[in-house]
Parts: C-alpha cells; structure tokens; sequence
C-alpha cells in the first residue's frame, strides 16, 4: 500500500485523534512511532473513517493507544469502525488481557552454581546411561552365544562393509601422512645429532605401540560412531526402536549388536592396514628426503621393532571399538524428538567417545609399563 | 473484493521424469473464499499446492496471483506436520517472520505474537514451550499462528486437520472460519476431510487423473457424473455423514 499512516490531532480539540492510510504490518516501523508520540497526550478518542487498510499489527497500536497507560483509566472510544476492520477490532478488544507473568530476577552466583549441579547430575546419568549400554550389550552378546542362530549375520557383515572395507582408503592415506610426517620431523631434529638412523627406531615404536591404533580409533570415532548415532537417534525420533520393542525384538540385539561387533572386527583389521600406511610413509620420507635406501630402513626396522611392539598396539583396538560402538549406541537412544537434539547428541558421542579412547589408552599404558611390555 | 481471481491456474503441467502428475490442470481460486481441495492420495494434491507456492518447479502453464500482496510472498503456509522450527520457542516460530520482515520493538513483538497466540487459542504460557513439547493439535494451532503471523492476503493449508481428533479438527474448522471472518483472508486448502468440506468450505475442486474433475458449491461438486468424484463422494464413509442420498 502506498498511502502512509499518519496519526493526528483535531484541530478543534486536542484529545480527538485521527488515524488515516495503511495501518498494517508493512508500515509497522512508522506506526510505532505515531503511536509513541501520541500516547504522551490524553486520548479520547480515535477516527479511523480514514483508515485504508488494518491488519492484527495496526489494529492491536490502536487497541493498545485507545486502552491507555495503566494510570489513566478512561478508555479512549474508537470510531468510525465498520465494514470487515469491525471484526478485526472486536476480535483485537478482547486479546492480550490477562496479566504479564513476574520475571524472577535470579543471582548470577546461585545461577552458576545451579548449572555446576546440573552437569554433576548429568555426568552422572551419562555414566549410567553407558553402563546401561554395556549391560545391554553384554546380554544380547550372551542371547547369541546361547542361541547362535539368532545372530543377524547379514547385519553384521553390512556394517562391516561401511565401518571396515569402505574405510580402508581415507585411514590408509592419513596414517600414511603421519607417518611420513614424524620421519620428516625426526630426520630434520635428528640431524643435529647425527642420529638420522634412530629415526627408523622412532617411527617403528611410536606407530605400532601407540599411533596407528590412537589415529585409526579417533578417526572411527568421528566417521563410524557418528554415523551410528545418527542412524539410531534417528531410527529413535521415528519410533522405529519401538516399534521394534513392541514386537518382541531386543532393539540392542537387533540394531546394536551387529553394530557394535562389526567395528570390533574392523578397528584391529583398520589399526593394521593403519600401522602398515604409516611404516610405508615413514619408509618413503626416510629414503627420498633423508637419503636412507629401502634396503637400510627394513633392516633397521626389523632390529628396532619386536612382535611385542605389534601386540601392545593391536590388543588395544578392540576395546576401544567397543567404547566407540557403546558411547554412539547409548547417545542415539538418548535422541529426543528435535532436530537439535540429534545434532546435540551426535556432536557429544564422537567429542566422548574421542576423549575416553585416548583415556583408555592412557590405562593401557600403565598396565603394559607394569606387566613390563 | 475485488472480482479477479486471487490465484489464476491455466494450462499448469507439473511431473518428473516420465511421469505427469498435473496435466493441463486450470483452476481459479476465487478472492475472499475458502476453496477446499479433494483428490486420491498420490493424485497430486500437494504438488499443486506445493507447485502454487513456488516449491515445485512447473514444466509448462501459467500461475496468476492477484495483486493485492499476495505476489510479494505475503501468503501464509500452514504444512501438515506444522514445520515449527524446533530450535525456537512456539513464540519465537510466531515472531520468526515478523522478525525477518519488519523491525518492531521487542515489546512490540511480544504482544503481537500473544495476540496471535490468544487468537489461534492458546494461552500466553504455551509460548514458551518447544514444539517438542506440544500436542498436536497445539502444533497446528502455533503453525497457523505462524502462518498468519505477517497477515497474509492467501493461506495456504496443507491437511490441516490430518491426525486430529474430531473434537480437535472441528474446533479447528471453526476456528479457520473465525480468522477467515475477522482476517478475511483467501484460503487453499488441501484436505481429505469430508467434515472440513462440508464445515468450512465455500467451494470444493476436485482433483483427478491431474485435472480438476468437478469444483463448485459443494452441493453441485456431489451430482458430478465423474467417476472417481462419485466414488469419492458417495462412498461409504461419505454417506455416514449424509453427504451422498
């Protein structure tokens, strides 16, 4: 519309007022105005013969000017209104009469402390909700071992198809950089002691004690326990999992097990192919940045490295596929019925799942220093 | 009122792939009125409504709208499964267009989305709540609030009282009928509801093998020769509500 609304006093008596143009939401920045400086005067009343167009935003600035300030307790009479704003204005009368409900002003200081208990609370429910998981999962790994045929073979291979086989090249080409990248810094830190040699001993250890299955199991996480707690958050929200229950199936059996089983079997396999990506660019970086021909780094490699070495590494995969498998199983049940939740949920199972891998490789480290491996 | 058609349909043909699914379809929705939209379930009922509103995109044909605002994207949308946006509060889904589309005064914003609230029938407290947290019929009474929250010249409804009870879908065909009154707003409706039909509707459009079979009164729609709208029309459930002799 293109008139402009306009607001004005009579000229024969300051507290009748005349409201003309579009009265609608398009022009709401200047009838707020109109509406601000005529509600100093003392309103009477209000013409609104002119009034070209009214919609629920210009009827409620005239609703609200005609009731007044709470001190003032003469309504203002509005005329002039017929035709289809009538209903509109009585329909407006009645809105917005209840009270507004106290704000309570609340203590930063209590508000902090209020926050601190609830997370203590929650870290405590979380602890639960995953060991509920690995009650769960224990009791459905149970079911099968007494009842093999119940076992969802084809699931499982499924599952290891996505999390094993179609992982293999992105953990292959990031291991393989690492690799190349801890020989390219120990030659070049190494040098000034003329100890480039060792650097073979270095990348031997470090990636098949600690490295390869560290890297492989936070990229699993991030890629795979994502996935799932999408997968099953999502699966949650449609009430799919219940449907499930309803008709006599263990949702954990059903969609976890497989699940979880299937990336034990894919991290050791990953951690392997991982560690071997990493040897090769370790092997590639020694010969044509350091000088050092193949020949030289597999005979040092095979005097700097022992099958315990190996083992340290690998033992470790499957318990931190199982930690993966339950954090993302336990985080997808708890998916309520938002969008924002399953983001909130699928963010916090990969952050929980990345930071009790590395705490669970902080425990292997201890048992193995103290059995002496 | 004015007498041209607040939406113009002609010669509009809409499919994918191999498949037509709106053949040479014409339709006028008239200014002012409530149309309803009856059709088979894949008949393609949405894809005209979703077509109209600029979702779809048309292969050939021609989609008039009327002057009068409803161009400019000044139409309201209410979708069959509410489409609130689940990380705002109901008052803030009601507030998200007002927002976006003028600059008001936060207190300003408050009383306009409480009286949108009260007008749908909600209480100030329901404003606070999450979609998550609402009923169904809550959800689309917040997602009508939504729609009419800039106070659109044409409405469009998408099922509006699929998965409600009848106590709760025929409060809710009273209610379309009070806003309509007060708002006087054209509405599109698309519904399988017979009871909304005969409840709510000035004139009813039949949509089969992707034309429109029969539209008029509703009384004139029911002596359609068309088989599919006899069908639909004087099938069993319909003749529980007396609608067919």
């Amino acid at each position: 519309m293109i008139n402009a609304p306009t607001l004005t006093a009579d000229a024969d008596d300051p507290r009748a007022f005349n409201a003309r143009g579009a009265w609608n939401v398009a022009n709401v920045e200047v009838l707020e105005r109109l509406c601000a400086q005529a509600a100093r005067a003392d309103i009477r009343s209000i013409d609104l013969r002119s009034v070209t167009a009214l919609d629920t935003a210009g009827a409620w600035l005239l609703e609200r000017l005609a009731r007044g300030s709470a001190k003032q307790s003469v309504r203002a009479v509005l005329t002039g209104v017929d035709g289809p704003y009538g209903d509109l204005m009585e329909e407006v009368e009645r809105l917005n009469r209840a009270a507004l409900p106290e704000r309570k002003s609340v203590n930063p200081v209590l508000q902090k402390l209020d926050q601190l208990g609830r997370g203590s609370k929650r870290l405590a429910s979380d602890s639960a909700a995953f060991l509920h998981m690995l009650g769960a999962f224990s009791f459905a790994l149970l079911g099968v071992l007494r009842h093999p045929r119940s076992f969802r073979l084809t699931s499982t291979v499924y599952q290891l198809g996505r999390v094993g086989w179609q992982a293999v090249p992105i953990m292959a080409l990031i291991t393989f950089l690492i690799g190349a990248i801890i020989a390219q810094q120990g030659i070049f830190h190494f040098q000034r002691f003329g100890a480039e040699s060792y650097v073979v001993d270095m990348v031997g250890i470090l990636v098949l004690r600690e490295i390869g299955v560290l890297i492989v199991a936070i990229m699993v996480a991030g890629r795979s326990g994502s996935a799932y707690t999408a997968e099953i958050g999502a699966m949650k929200m449609r009430e799919e999992i219940d449907a499930l229950s309803t008709m006599g199936l263990d949702p954990v059996a059903v969609l976890i097990l497989p699940r979880i089983l299937a990336l034990v079997v894919a991290l050791p396999i990953l951690a392997f192919l991982g560690s071997l990506a990493a040897l090769y660019g370790g092997g590639l970086v020694a010969w044509l940045y350091g000088g050092m021909s193949p020949a030289i780094f597999i005979a040092r490699l095979h005097d700097a490295v022992s099958v315990t070495h190996f083992e340290v590494g690998i033992i470790k995969a499957p318990f931190m596929a199982i930690v993966i498998g339950l954090v993302a199983a336990a985080e997808g049940l708890s998916v309520k019925g938002s969008a924002e939740s399953l983001g909130q949920q699928t963010t916090s199972s990969v952050v929980k799942s990345i930071f009790l891998v590395i705490v669970l490789d902080g425990l292997f480290a201890v048992f193995f220093a103290s059995i002496g491996m | 009122m004015t007498d041209a058609p607040a939406i113009q349909v002609r010669d509009l043909v809409v499919g994918f792939g191999k498949k037509t699914i709106l053949d040479h379809l014409d339709l006028d929705v008239k200014d002012g009125e409530i149309l309803g939209l009856v059709g088979a379930s894949g008949g393609g009922k949405s894809v005209l409504m979703r077509t109209l509103v600029g979702l779809l995109p048309k292969r050939s044909g021609q989609i008039e709208f009327a002057a009068n605002g409803a161009s400019d994207r000044r139409w309201g949308i209410l979708f069959q499964q509410g489409a609130l946006f689940s990380a705002l509060t109901a008052r803030q889904n009601i507030q998200f267009p007002l927002r976006e589309n003028a600059r008001l005064s936060p207190q300003l914003l408050d009383e306009i989305a409480d009286a949108k609230l009260e007008m749908v029938g909600l209480a100030r407290e329901d404003g606070d709540k999450f979609p998550s947290e609402l009923s169904g019929g809550m959800t689309k009474r917040v997602a009508l609030a939504r729609a009419l929250a800039l106070d659109p010249a044409l409405l469009f409804l998408d099922e509006p009282t699929s998965g409600l009870d009848p106590i709760a879908a025929g409060e809710f065909d009273a209610l379309i009928r009070t806003l309509h009154r007060t708002l006087g707003f054209t509405v599109f409706m698309v519904t399988h509801d017979l009871n909304s039909l005969q409840a709510v509707c000035d004139r009813v459009a039949a949509l089969a093998d992707g034309r429109i079979a029969a539209v008029g009164p509703l009384s004139s729609v029911l002596r359609s020769d068309h088989p599919w709208v006899r069908a639909y029309f004087h099938g069993a459930r319909a003749q529980m509500l007396g609608l067919g002799r």
